[in-house]
């Protein structure tokens, strides 16, 4: 019996998993969780994760959210080639730090910044006072320079010599406020190159068939119908 | 030389690393880092963390922060107990699995209460009833999931044995009690966890680690309110 992923390319971490099978070549039946119809509070996908969040995976009986657990999983499972999660304790420790740092910077931010500029205005109709914008703005652009300054430094890859889970949890979440339109990259050469090199490992194509979802974002939104995300509760998260 | 780790038990990622080194027997050196002075912002803790956080350690020329990295690092180099993060695939990926969603969830709400009950208040800054019912709801949903998901009917949240997973837990589940805030009130099943975790780690150890954070109420009561006046647009932007 095949691992079954359930997944919607629209979403970060949906990204990160699908992009590690794929490129380490493991096998699963990809099970799409539409997210913006809203098929993760469906019966169905309730029993594979009760929070209802994608990522999720079902391997046999064993069912698992978060897509840091589900790629060390995989890692371990399919004992994928080394770099993706080093066995070294330094590099490792590297690896799981960014991992950890990542949830409240970059992805947080990032995500922020998506809603702000794309989803709130253009599908709900409602205005994002400039104050907000500027703050969300403010703390994407702390956590790139985080990324560049702490994490990258003078290496191709956060780990080092080689691409790691690191790098794909990183590039998957960047890319989020670009499906908003912002070009995030723009000034920033070490981020750019870098973005490139990890491009580059994981294949070109592969990269842009993971992203097609995300960077066709405001084409969807002028289509899209608003009702749909009625049930989304904006909490202050955004606001 | 021995590894040295900076920390301030006021913080909940520091309460579990501090927790994890003396239970295991890891010999370290324990270097304040007093956040409420501001020591995180000084010269010296910029050499071992730019992120300016805590907990973080240096071993040797090798630093490192973020608690969950921490203690993997540690557990993984001292070769502590298996239990505590275990080798067994599915076993890791259920402790992973709650490292990981802990961040966004009881760590952030249970944070959020600490600061809107307590801390915003001393700071001069009444905290709308719609914030802090809003902030209770998310904390309750977070208390719910670790109940109903990550517990269900295990003794501990990997299965039988106590793992870095509800040495996390317990840590941030503490902090909105540091505001006067019951989080037990009414739910047996994370009582009786809690106690269960308070007595492998060993009371001792769990009380010390807990003392400063327990004080936070009397300590709002006599701190000098300048200090927190630095940090307020910060908080203020972060929590309101």
């Amino acid at each position: 019996m095949d691992l079954e992923i359930y997944l919607d390319l629209i979403s970060q971490p949906c990204r990160s998993v699908y992009i590690f099978a794929k490129t380490n070549n493991i096998p699963f039946e990809l099970k799409k969780v539409c997210l913006f119809e809203g098929e993760q509070y469906g019966e169905a996908f309730a029993k594979i994760n009760m929070v209802r969040k994608a990522p999720a995976i079902k391997d046999g009986d064993f069912c698992l959210s978060e897509s840091i657990a589900i790629l060390t999983y995989m890692a371990e499972k399919f004992q994928t080639p080394d770099h993706w999660y080093p066995a070294d304790l330094k590099k490792r420790a590297r690896v799981n730090e960014y991992l950890s740092w990542q949830h409240m910077n970059v992805r947080m931010h990032g995500c922020k910044v998506f809603w702000l500029r794309l989803m709130i205005p253009k599908l709900m109709g409602v205005e994002v006072s400039k104050e907000n914008m500027d703050m969300a703005l403010e703390d994407l652009n702390q956590s790139l320079n985080i990324i560049e300054e702490k994490f990258i430094q003078d290496k191709p890859f956060i780990a080092g010599e080689h691409i790691s889970m690191a790098d794909l949890v990183a590039i998957a979440e960047i890319m989020q406020p670009v499906g908003s339109g912002l070009d995030v990259f723009e000034g920033r050469p070490k981020l750019s190159a870098w973005q490139e090199r990890v491009q580059a490992e994981i294949g070109p194509e592969l990269f842009d068939e993971a992203h097609q979802g995300i960077l066709g974002s405001q084409e969807v939104v002028r289509t899209m119908d608003s009702s749909k995300l009625e049930k989304f509760k904006l909490k202050p998260l955004y606001m | 030389m021995a590894l040295e780790i900076y920390l301030d038990l006021f913080s909940q990622p520091c309460r579990s690393v501090y927790i994890f080194a003396k239970k295991n027997n890891i010999s370290f050196e324990f270097n304040k880092v007093s956040l409420f002075e501001g020591e995180q912002y000084g010269e010296r803790f910029g050499n071992i963390n730019q992120v300016r956080k805590v907990p973080a350690i240096k071993d040797g020329d090798f630093c490192l922060s973020e608690s969950t990295a921490i203690m993997k690092y540690m557990a993984e180099k001292f070769q502590t107990p298996d239990h505590w993060y275990p080798a067994d695939l599915k076993k890791r990926a259920r402790v992973n699995e709650y490292l990981s969603w802990q961040h966004m969830n009881v760590r952030m709400h249970g944070a959020k209460m600490f600061w809107l009950k307590l801390m915003i208040p001393k700071m001069g800054v009444e905290v709308p009833k719609e914030k802090m019912d809003g902030a209770l709801e998310d904390l309750n949903n977070s208390l719910n999931l670790i109940e109903e998901k990550f517990l269900q009917d295990k003794p501990f949240i990997a299965g039988e044995q106590i793992s870095l997973a509800d040495l996390v837990a317990i840590v941030e589940v503490m902090q909105p009690v540091g505001a006067g805030l019951d989080v037990f009130k009414g739910r047996p099943k994370l009582r009786t966890w809690q106690e269960r975790v308070r007595t492998e780690i060993g009371p001792e150890l769990f009380d010390e680690a807990h003392e400063r954070i327990l004080g936070a109420e009397e300590m709002a009561k006599t701190m000098d309110d300048s200090m927190l006046q630095a940090f307020k647009p910060k908080i203020l932007r972060f929590f309101m």
